[in-house]
């Protein structure tokens, strides 16, 4: 019977996509695993690659992947693009960088693969050389990746849980497989593999991808599976906007996916346990920090995102409740406020407003204050900030322009 | 030497409102199109970022969004025995720069004109006859109300407007204005909250038998999704409108109406800070071939299109008219040829300053357009026939800015400075209001726009001279409503009334109003008009010449609905009828 299910799950798992025409199929591939939205730099031609991706080991450009035979794939066989999607080596033995989330892709069922393959094969070929590999020594040599993948990579093709739903199943494989999505939201150890702590919540390229495990008020415990889906298809809901690194993920991916597809990512992420209880109290509200940060907000914060800090929907992202300002590390708000920030464009949602720059006007520790409020106030919950941590952001953000 | 680049099918000059939207409706109809605006990029949280958009002094006094005159000056006299002389400051009107335009910086009155307005030649000659306005050069537009019924909803449904209908689909509502012309569905948003001062004077004037309602505002009194999908947040009432770039995404602007959808399309472009120096006709003079423009290293550039809109300001599509050969020059010694025919500013002047004792206006609660106003002396609601003028002015009262420079209302007899001025402006700030007239300008015959003799720009070619004065029709209207704003000032019980009205002789220095029309004026007839109801050129049948140019007179309201509606009405124009056969559209 156990395995019978099983079957019947797996069968759901792969045949879910296969059943409109072939390229469409195939592009609805990439779309799961958001391939343009690191393929393409910005204003550049979709999957002629180009983007450089910050990694703590150096900078790590994406190669083109059109069907250009010098400069793109358009030279690959089927067996050597399935290598390189799921095993890490593209042709010639040439080791990829684990930027490209194959450890997450090895789960991609043959089926998947070989979709995703007819419809790579037919995008339009641009000749654009790019030099992928910007990393310092040691971490240049290619082959240094052979001993990492022998410590962190063990490629195991999806295997669905039994007991679980199909939904669950479809979203466990979609959120772990093609999603990727542990890519910035799990934790690394130092060598920059997964921690056992999947989602959880990870610091990268100077923002904090959030928890987004059934955590509450961190992650999407509190979040219904509509909310979910909602933020994933249109960027928004009334918990927050996505911004930062996400904007590209929502425009390139998660907004073109079914509403099948993403009700179940929204029913495996409310089910995967959460890092830690959130701190129990609330700070109070005549703290020192908490009133200079009330007082702050008073005067530079309403008139956008209100009195109750609730916003205006699809305009003024909601601060009551956001998420993303209750993360363990407040590195996404920090650097929200010191750089400004603009949200997701999406069919839904195309306004994508912009929070605008206060580095100017704010002093690290009036960021440092305000943060502190907006972290506790309506019921939001999280540790204060300190006036180093903005001190450092505002160092390292220099650094960056 | 022009770099000659690839060809576009649509090539617009400045993306302002009219520039938007061109582009939003034509890159709908598939085409590839290209706007070239001479200013910077602005966008809302850089440009306009809400730490620092308050600073009066930066963007009111010292105009930090407009067009500065070494980009581009003007010179002006006041009739044609004068030498014009160069405008040294933009102060009596402020044209806009950069993407937005003046979009950026108007308070947003979103107004309609009326039926009659349209026909103003046919209807006051049937009315009063033709003696009536033998000293005006009155003409109609061409086009009906009806007509364009359709493209003022557009308008107002893109810019998100607060209101209330007071005609709808021929039935008087109560609480609009029942002297407007039909509209097919209410306004998309209601009203503004209206201030104490506005209360006021609709009290008083519906007491006195007028009919007071809200004014038309593009500033929203809710959050708004717009037609295009694109939301916008509740005006906060901050009262930095006029002049400035909204901070909250609460007033209708290209920035926060249009742009962030046409920004993403694949088949739009914009080349900022680049200037279009001239329109190159092909050799017959029958069609454009493409423009050049200069960007700010100095290089050339020709841009080849099928189709070339002229979107700049009105006074700027004009003089590149003039510039590039479009159409024939208006010679106000005949009376023959087009371009810079039927000039007209707007007649302001007319108010009742109303000081009080012990009252609290609160003028910072403000908003551009939050304004109650009446229509009973406008256009033609009232019988001119024993009067000695035609036309009239909106009459209004609101709170549109309580900022610390400039809003220090003083009553008369204050001294301009010192301890005396000082306790003054303190008593009077909460103590005083005023009930102004908007009115309107009618065209003559000596009042144009043409290229000075002198005078050039800083690629040696002419400025646009301005010749203009109040006509003697204006100046009699302005005193008409100035008795009426009396009556009014006196039922809302002041302390102190001051009553003003306008007098002879323009001057460019005080900032008056930004609301100049004409010189492209559009109309029926070839002889009388520089475009045809579609807002093409007679002449040069592939440019289009968007804007309030195409006035043929101005009206006692703003002008910013109307030639938001001209633009969505020629821009249908385009995709309907010259797509399909491009050429003429009307038959000279």
């Amino acid at each position: 019977m156990k395995r019978y299910v099983l079957a019947l799950l797996l069968a759901t798992v792969a045949a879910a996509p296969a059943c409109a025409a072939d390229k469409s199929a195939g592009r609805y591939q990439a779309v799961l695993g958001d391939c343009e939205g690191c393929h393409t730099a910005p204003g550049g031609k979709p999957f002629a690659g180009g983007l450089v991706l910050e990694t703590p080991f150096g900078k790590i450009v994406s190669p083109n992947i059109t069907s250009d035979r010098d400069t793109g794939i358009g030279g690959w066989s089927e067996g050597d693009f399935r290598r390189a999607v799921r095993e890490g080596v593209s042709p010639g033995g040439k080791r990829l960088y684990p930027a490209m989330p194959y450890p997450a892709y090895a789960m991609m069922s043959d089926a998947d693969v070989a979709t995703l393959w007819t419809y790579m094969k037919t995008v339009a070929p641009v000749r654009q050389a790019v030099e992928s590999n910007l990393l310092p020594f040691p971490f240049k040599i290619r082959a240094v990746m052979a001993v990492w993948n022998w410590l962190n990579f063990k490629p195991a093709p999806f295997a669905p849980t039994a007991g679980k739903s199909a939904e669950w199943n479809r979203g466990a494989y979609l959120v772990t497989g093609p999603g990727h999505c542990g890519a910035c939201h799990t934790p690394k150890t130092l060598l920059g593999a997964d921690r056992a702590a999947a989602l959880t919540g990870a610091s990268l390229q100077g923002w904090f991808a959030p928890e987004i495990t059934s955590a509450e008020p961190r992650g999407v415990g509190g979040w219904s599976a509509q909310d979910t889906l909602t933020y994933l298809k249109t960027g928004w809901n009334s918990y927050g906007v996505a911004t930062g690194p996400m904007v590209e993920v929502v425009e390139h991916s998660t907004s073109q996916m079914s509403d099948a597809d993403l009700s179940s990512i929204a029913a495996y992420l409310k089910d995967v346990p959460a890092a830690e209880a959130a701190p129990a109290s609330v700070m109070a509200a005549n703290d020192p920090a908490m009133q200079a940060g009330a007082k702050l907000y008073q005067n530079n914060c309403v008139g956008c995102h209100g009195a109750d800090g609730r916003g205006e929907h699809l305009i003024f992202p909601p601060l009551a409740g956001n998420a993303v300002l209750m993360q363990v590390s407040a590195e996404s708000p920090i650097r929200i406020l010191l750089e400004g920030a603009q949200s997701v464009s999406t069919k839904a949602a195309p306004t994508s407003p912009s929070m605008p720059s206060f580095a100017w006007k704010f002093s690290d520790a009036e960021i440092a204050d305000l943060l502190t409020y907006v972290r506790n106030a309506w019921g939001n919950r999280a540790p204060a900030v300190d006036a180093d941590s903005v001190a450092k952001a505002r160092a390292s953000l220099k650094g960056r322009s | 030497m022009a770099q000659l680049l690839p060809h576009k099918e649509v090539v617009i000059m400045g993306l302002g409102w009219t520039g938007s939207i061109l582009a939003q409706e034509l890159t709908e109809a598939g085409l590839q199109v290209v706007a070239i605006e001479r200013g910077p990029w602005r966008d809302t949280a850089s440009d306009f970022n809400i730490g620092y958009m308050p600073d009066e002094l930066r963007f009111a006094v010292r105009k930090d969004l407009f067009l500065q005159p070494a980009l581009e000056a003007m010179t002006m006299r006041n009739n044609i025995g004068q030498t014009a002389m160069p405008m040294r400051d933009y102060s009596s009107f402020l044209p806009g720069s950069g993407v937005g335009g003046a979009g950026v910086h108007w308070n947003g009155f979103n107004w309609r004109f009326f039926p009659n307005e349209f026909v103003a030649k046919t209807h006051l000659t049937k009315r009063y006859g033709a003696k009536k306005i033998a000293e005006l050069q009155m003409e109609d537009w061409g086009v009906t109300y009806d007509e364009l019924e359709q493209s003022y909803d557009k308008f107002e449904y893109v810019c998100g407007t607060s209101g209330k209908a007071g005609n709808l689909k021929g039935q008087i509502v109560e609480g609009g204005n029942p002297f407007e012309g039909q509209r097919s569905r209410e306004y998309p948003l209601p009203p503004l909250t209206m201030p104490y001062a506005s209360t006021m004077f609709a009290q008083a004037a519906k007491e006195m038998g007028l009919h007071p309602f809200p004014l038309p505002a593009s500033n929203m009194s809710r959050p708004y999704v717009n037609s295009l999908g694109i939301s916008m947040g509740q005006c906060t009432y901050c009262g930095y409108c006029e002049r400035f770039g909204c901070a909250n995404y609460s007033k209708a602007a290209p920035q926060t109406t249009i742009l962030p959808v046409l920004m993403k399309k694949s088949n739009f472009e914009v080349r900022t800070e680049c200037e279009v120096l001239k329109v190159n006709l092909r050799p017959d003079g029958k069609t454009a071939k493409s423009v050049t423009y200069m960007d700010t290293a100095g290089r050339e550039f020709e841009q080849p299109g099928d189709i070339i809109l002229l979107c700049g300001y009105g006074l700027m599509n004009v003089r590149m008219m003039l510039l590039s050969g479009i159409g024939h020059p208006y010679d106000p010694n005949t009376g023959k040829g087009q371009v810079g025919r039927n000039y007209c500013y707007q007649t302001q002047g007319s108010a009742a300053r109303l000081f009080y004792e012990g009252k609290h206006f609160n003028p910072f609660v403000a908003s551009g357009a939050l304004s109650s106003g009446l229509d009973d002396f406008n256009s033609d609601v009232f019988d001119h026939g024993p009067l000695d003028f035609v036309g009239g002015a909106n009459v209004s009262c609101g709170n549109s800015n309580g900022r610390p420079i400039g809003n220090r209302p003083t009553p008369p007899g204050t001294p301009r400075w010192g301890s005396v001025w000082k306790k003054a402006t303190a008593e009077t700030y909460q103590n005083a209001t005023a009930v102004g007239a908007q009115g309107s300008s009618y065209p003559t015959r000596g009042n144009y726009l043409d290229l000075d003799p002198t005078y050039k720009d800083r690629h040696g070619r002419p400025l646009l001279r301005i010749t203009f004065d109040f006509p003697d029709n204006d100046l009699r209207m302005s005193q008409y409503l100035s008795t009426q704003l009396a009556k009014i000032g006196k039922a809302m019980n002041p302390k102190q009334m001051v009553v003003s009205h306008a007098t002879k002789g323009w001057n460019s220095v005080p900032y008056q109003t930004t609301h100049n029309t004409g010189g492209a004026t559009m109309g029926a007839k070839p002889d009388t008009s520089a475009v045809n109801k579609f807002l093409q050129s007679w002449d040069v049948s592939n440019v289009f010449v968007l804007g309030a140019s195409a006035f043929q007179q101005n009206e006692g309201r703003n002008p910013t609905g109307t030639v938001g509606a001209l633009a969505f009405w020629a821009a249908e124009a385009i995709r309907d009828r010259y797509l399909k056969q491009p050429g003429p559209l009307v038959q000279a």
